[in-house]
């Protein structure tokens, strides 16, 4: 508070009013801040906002479409209302022998279903490709623009509204074109890239709490160091663990990650096995520090009334303690593996690849993951590629979210019974 | 027999015959001491990390510096990065690196500690239970996605705002912005959880002396929480020079020494993140130098977040 300087009134009156002016000033200065915290918070929420508005902008809007090969000089019916061998008659036309063998090298073309083979002509013979693409809101706002535009630079083309995160983009991997790429590979890479996470960094974590919580005595210097460093590591950039996991588990355990001591023919150790591994020890410190916040908040009565029974120091632990924290220890996992599902950094150190079309075939073959794979059509040049980044950002963020709303609600049933 | 007669009170046969033996000594249990060394080993898999960390980076990083052509003085003070001819000196990744963090600071500083300040000393508990999660949600977001928001949302604006020709494509200044962003939760939710911290004694005190709730929050309770938001201030400090997918995706590649921030200079994160997704060969002073970089920010993010937390314990005002 401002101290008064010393000052003559002259009346009773002037005092008063004098008093009145500061009390005055001083409100306004405190209204004035609150609207100014009021404002800055509403800019958090503003900038999140933002954010996602910008995702979504790009992650639907008009294209236009430009066919290498009009579909009506192939046939005058649509092609969905074509059988089979008509279907197959085109593609042996217009295909080069060469092309229509490789296709033909899982079995006739004949033989293959009604919508395969619709696809196959759309893909091989029309090449429909994206000429121009505009966002969602010009797509709302300009629209008979955008179609007079296009229809004068590019006649021979269709407008259409395109939702850019569609069933292509879940069903397909990686392509050289961005109408055709998808997210499929990269999906899976992630979720058997988490099943290694999870599956190490669980046991070890979980373990690590426990023993620091109930255990380790605080005064011993080792078990002080334990803490610290845990709690420092959690602040290590996670580029670093990419680096010591390229140095170890890439390079230095090799014969392991690879498949080589099991028999797999592995080239190197750029694995799911490598990334996995290294991805939990990025998560480790997270979970130990969540699961012993969980297992602290066990009360101690519960403990002493154990011991009293005569419970060991494990049997306490193992029927007591852990069934009290385990929410909370599940809690806190969650949000550990969604920072791991989205970090990228490490994943790139450790060596994913981003041109992976088929799907992995388990820990020991080569990956890509999806936000690796938001990364790659980031940074290309192409605009078409912009889009569909923007629609695997999507499927990216509906998976984080519904596994933080997973974790709330765990936690808010937690709240509720202790 | 014995033990299962002896715990469950079922008098088998042979229990009945013989008098129950009541042995008090101290049982030996060999599950309980195994199970025991194996938590030791998962509390001591954390310093196992350090160690790695320490000693790969360390053992690569000598390898950089046993090439004759560099020396430790001329790759802390060289201001030029070219690996092709020769030339490792890392100012120009530093200083690239400063930038960012220094623009992403002065966004995410005040307007963390004002977020901060709005939630644990103005807001109504129910406005905290909804801006709360979603401050969490903004922490949440993988750093891939701002970036990709630095790149066609951020920059655009600022090319909107400042000319196309006087802000280049990929530029510092949009990378931290969004590094600003990103950290901001960070600072908010560490600063509010020191205010809230301070016990209500104190702003009772002050409220009781006719204090506004601003002149509260400002002289009483933000120099008692003080420790906790210097602590947050390092932290995000630490977060800003480590991260990695905003200025890979933002600042563009290829070292550039330069102090305009609307320049494109590539920091030490993208350099690496960049030379180790190519395609490269083992043992080369390229790859090497990845190391070195690697070891400089583990020991600068390292050694600022054990600044933090002496901070945090020795200033830490205690009450009660």
């Amino acid at each position: 508070m401002k101290q008064m300087e010393p000052k003559t009134f002259g009346s009773n009156q002037e005092m008063q009013d004098a008093e009145k002016n500061f009390l005055h000033r001083r409100h306004q200065r405190a209204r004035l801040a609150q609207s100014v915290f009021q404002l800055t918070t509403l800019l958090a929420v503003i900038f999140l906002a933002t954010l996602l508005v910008t995702v979504v902008n790009k992650s639907m809007g008009y294209v236009v479409v430009e066919n290498k090969v009009d579909p009506s000089t192939l046939s005058d019916r649509p092609l969905s209302e074509l059988n089979n061998t008509e279907l197959a008659q085109m593609l042996r036309e217009n295909l080069r022998k060469n092309r229509v063998r490789t296709l033909e090298r899982a079995g006739f073309l004949e033989d293959q279903s009604q919508s395969t083979l619709v696809q196959l002509v759309e893909t091989e013979i029309i090449q429909p490709e994206v000429v121009e693409s505009y966002n969602l809101f010009p797509s709302l706002i300009n629209s008979s623009k955008i179609k007079a535009d296009a229809a004068s630079t590019y006649p021979n083309a269709k407008v259409e509204f395109r939702y850019w995160l569609n069933g292509t983009l879940l069903t397909n991997s990686m392509a050289s074109q961005p109408e055709l790429a998808g997210v499929r590979s990269a999906l899976l890479g992630s979720l058997q890239l988490i099943l290694i996470t999870i599956l190490t960094a669980f046991p070890i974590g979980v373990g690590a709490a426990i023993y620091l919580e109930e255990y380790a005595s605080h005064k011993s210097r080792i078990n002080r160091l334990i803490q610290t460093n845990i709690d420092n590591l959690a602040g290590v950039p996670s580029i670093v663990y990419g680096i010591l996991g390229l140095a170890l588990f890439v390079r230095a355990l090799q014969p392991f990650t690879s498949g080589a001591l099991f028999g797999v023919d592995g080239q190197n150790g750029r694995t799911i096995l490598s990334a996995g591994l290294t991805m939990a020890l990025l998560i480790l410190p997270i979970l130990i520090i969540n699961a012993q916040e969980a297992i602290r908040s066990v009360p101690d009565s519960l403990r002493q009334a154990s011991y009293g029974l005569g419970a060991t120091r494990w049997q306490t632990i193992w029927h007591h303690v852990l069934p009290g924290a385990l929410p909370g220890i599940l809690t806190g996992t969650i949000l550990a593996i969604s920072r791991a599902i989205g970090e990228t950094a490490p994943l790139i150190v450790v060596g994913a690849s981003t041109f992976i079309t088929s799907d992995p075939t388990g820990p020991f073959s080569s990956f890509t993951a999806l936000p690796i794979q938001i990364y790659n059509w980031t940074t290309r040049p192409q605009p078409a590629f912009q889009h569909i980044a923007a629609a695997a950002i999507l499927v990216l963020l509906i998976a984080l979210l519904s596994l933080n709303a997973a974790a709330i609600l765990l936690r808010n049933r937690f709240a509720k019974r202790v | 027999m014995e033990n299962t007669a002896r715990i469950t009170g079922k008098r088998t046969a042979t229990a009945w015959k013989k008098p129950v033996s009541y042995n008090l000594q101290k049982k030996t249990r060999p599950t309980e001491a195994i199970i025991q060394a194996f938590l030791l080993f998962c509390g001591v898999v954390s310093i196992l990390t350090t160690l790695g960390i320490v000693l790969e980076l360390g053992k690569e990083a000598w390898l950089f510096f046993g090439d004759p052509e560099i020396s430790v003085i001329s790759f802390l003070t060289g201001t030029e990065w070219q690996p092709k001819i020769g030339k490792f000196g890392v100012l120009p990744l530093l200083n690239s690196t400063l930038i960012t963090s220094v623009i992403a600071i002065v966004v995410a500083l005040p307007l963390g500690i004002a977020t901060a300040m709005f939630l644990s000393e103005y807001a109504s508990p129910k406005m905290r239970s909804i801006l709360k999660p979603i401050l969490e949600v903004l922490a949440g977001v993988p750093t891939v996605v701002y970036g990709y928001f630095a790149l066609t949302f951020m920059t655009p604006l600022l090319r909107g705002i400042f000319g196309n020709q006087n802000v280049d494509v990929y530029n510092m200044a949009s990378a931290g912005l969004v590094m600003g962003i990103m950290i901001l939760p960070l600072i908010s939710s560490m600063s509010e959880d020191a205010l809230s911290a301070v016990p209500r004694s104190l702003r009772e005190a002050a409220y009781g002396l006719g204090a506004t709730r601003l002149e509260t929050a400002l002289q009483v309770v933000l120099p008692a929480a003080l420790s906790g938001i210097i602590a947050a201030f390092i932290i995000g400090v630490s977060r800003a020079v480590g991260e990695t997918m905003i200025v890979a995706i933002a600042t563009g590649s290829g070292p550039n020494f330069t102090f305009n921030p609307f320049n494109a200079a590539e920091t030490m994160t993208g350099y690496i993140a960049r030379i180790s997704g190519g395609d490269l060969s083992y043992n080369t002073p390229d790859y090497n130098s990845i190391f070195a970089i690697g070891l400089l920010l583990f020991l600068v993010t390292f050694g600022l977040n054990i600044l933090s937390r002496a901070i945090s314990r020795r200033f830490r005002e205690v009450y009660e």
